[in-house]
């Protein structure tokens, strides 16, 4: 197992968000997590990558424990996390932004090569290399957003709404590199509102539900679900 | 009045108003970079104009030679300062944080006056007063080599770091910890390391700054107050957190400072009272300052 979470509990200044979140991410795979607005998507992605400390559970990566290191040194070991949002360095271009993200030494190395390969992946963005982020589309920064991701080389890539407020034609562009970058190697962890895109396009999924995971499947199980049916898709 | 006597009012200006960009520049360097105001700013200046005074007189040092040993010395003070003050009020209340630098500058300016005494005191810079007699003529215009030279290392400190902020992998990392701190680490970014080295660099610049200024401005506890009070000022007036707009503005408040007196005939006495006016008059128009962030 690349990722193992078990019995996470996490809380913002007190008020709980998470209360036992348990989840398995397997080498190669795209797992889907998906869950209502407020569920605690966002925040297990956060306590997995280190900005928040979780408060108990344990999550490995590699065998190793995550729980309590920073976010500078979780990002080192090779998860790379795009967060909700898309969060930019709006004032620098966009090859700065790609740059910054290849800070870390364990992608310095490789960085030329991941520059050329997440051009190739976005050739907008390489005609846009020198304007500044805040500038572009939201589609166009969360390509960037993405391409920052892959600049660390990581292992494990964890994409958080990477749909949210785009236009639906992008929509598409995005859930079709997402496969490309699980085809080419790289493990994902998805969070999605799309909730039929992400399940067809998952190995395996969990429901998050009030900082809980309550169910587990494959995407087409889940996605058969009356949970799922009657919860997400009004069926 | 004379063309040449305005003329010369303008140069001189210019060179002091350098100088007041490079102090500036380390106050707003770490502002952008983590909001917080130095303080005791014009004490690290005051501190390093010693460096100068102490390299010479126990030391024999020309203030040209201990002029790298005064800005690594400030750099370590301005980590230590990080390390030791600042990192642990990151997350206190904004009041807090204005009082511990705030109460540093008076602990060092006490301290100076303690075992330095509050005597005023000056640095001989043999090298630079050896160079073409000390001064230099620009068709009528004279200038003083110290003035010059500190304005010459002031503009190449600048050029350094503009070089260093846009063009490094260190300085693009310091870029993204200051405009999004926790993006920032999930790039493998350590903000801490990060704000060590804001603290280092801005202090580095203000002792160089100090290091030039010892060569042709006394040396006293209270050195720092009056040039720390223009600094605040010049970063506010050039943008909070903005490179450019430290030097713009520095040179902006040079001039008015030095020229306004030649041009509508005042006593120099009142030249502070007419940069402050200037700077409230630019700041009611636009109180954001001339530029944005770094
Ligand atoms: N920065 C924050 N401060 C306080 N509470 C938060 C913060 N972010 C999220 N929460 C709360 O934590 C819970 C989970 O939020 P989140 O993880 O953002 O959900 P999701 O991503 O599934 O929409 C919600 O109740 C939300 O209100
Ligand atoms: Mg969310």
């Amino acid at each position: 197992m690349l990722l193992q979470v078990r019995h996470l509990s996490a809380a913002y200044a007190g008020v709980p968000a998470l209360h036992d979140v348990s989840l398995d991410v397997g080498e190669g795979q795209i797992v889907a997590l998906i869950g209502a607005n407020g569920a605690g998507k966002t925040t297990t992605l956060r306590t997995i990558s280190g900005l928040l400390r979780p408060e108990r559970g344990e999550i490995a990566f590699r065998g190793q424990r995550l729980a309590g290191q920073p976010a500078h040194r979780i990002a080192e070991l090779g998860i790379a996390h795009v967060p909700e949002g898309r969060r930019l360095f709006s004032r620098l271009t966009v090859r700065q932004n790609l740059l910054v993200g290849a800070h870390s030494p364990r992608a310095r190395a490789g960085e030329d090569a991941a520059m050329e390969r997440v051009l190739t992946m976005f050739p907008r963005l390489r005609e846009r290399a020198d304007q500044r982020a805040g500038t572009l589309s939201g589609g166009e920064q969360q390509m960037v957003a993405i391409a920052r991701g892959l600049m660390l080389g990581p292992a494990l890539l964890m994409l958080d709404e990477p749909s949210l407020g785009i236009a639906p034609k992008l929509v598409d562009e995005i859930f079709t590199t997402i496969r490309a970058i699980a085809r080419e190697g790289t493990t994902i962890l998805l969070v999605e509102q799309n909730v039929r895109e992400s399940l067809e396009l998952a190995d395996h999924a969990y429901v998050l539900q009030t900082g809980s995971t309550i169910a587990d499947g494959t995407g087409a199980e889940i996605l058969a679900s009356d949970l799922v049916r009657r919860a997400y898709l009004g069926i | 009045m004379d063309g040449d006597v305005l003329l010369q009012a303008i140069a001189s200006g210019l060179l002091i108003g350098m100088v007041y960009a490079l102090i500036s520049v380390g106050l707003t360097l770490i502002f952008g970079l983590m909001e917080i105001v130095n303080f005791a700013h014009g004490e690290f200046l005051m501190l390093a104009m010693y460096a100068a005074f102490f390299g010479r007189s126990l030391v024999g040092l020309d203030p040209m030679l201990s002029l790298p040993a005064t800005v690594g010395l400030l750099f370590l003070l301005g980590v230590l300062t990080y390390r030791g003050i600042i990192s642990r009020i990151l997350h206190a209340p904004m009041l807090a944080q204005i009082f511990a630098t705030f109460g540093l500058g008076l602990f060092l300016r006490g301290l100076a006056q303690f075992f330095w005494s509050p005597d005023f005191r000056s640095v001989e810079a043999p090298f630079l007063a050896g160079l073409s007699g000390g001064g230099v003529e620009v068709g009528s215009v004279s200038l003083g080599v110290p003035q010059s030279a500190a304005a010459l290392l002031a503009g190449l400190a600048f050029l350094a770091l503009y070089l260093f902020i846009d063009r490094s992998r260190t300085g693009l990392a310091l870029q993204a910890v200051a405009e999004d701190r926790a993006t920032a680490t999930l790039m493998g970014i350590n903000s801490d390391r990060m704000f060590a080295l804001g603290w280092g660099l801005g202090a580095a610049c203000v002792g160089l700054a100090g290091a030039v200024l010892a060569t042709f401005y006394y040396i006293y506890p209270s050195v720092g107050v009056v040039f720390a009070l223009i600094a605040y000022i010049t970063v506010a007036l050039g943008g909070f957190g903005s490179v450019p707009g430290a030097l713009v503005a520095g040179l902006l408040v040079g001039l008015v400072e030095v020229v306004s007196p030649t041009l509508f005939g005042f006593s120099p006495a009142y030249k502070y009272a007419v940069v402050f006016g200037f700077y409230l008059a630019v700041v009611l128009v636009r109180p954001q300052g001339l530029f944005g962030r770094f």
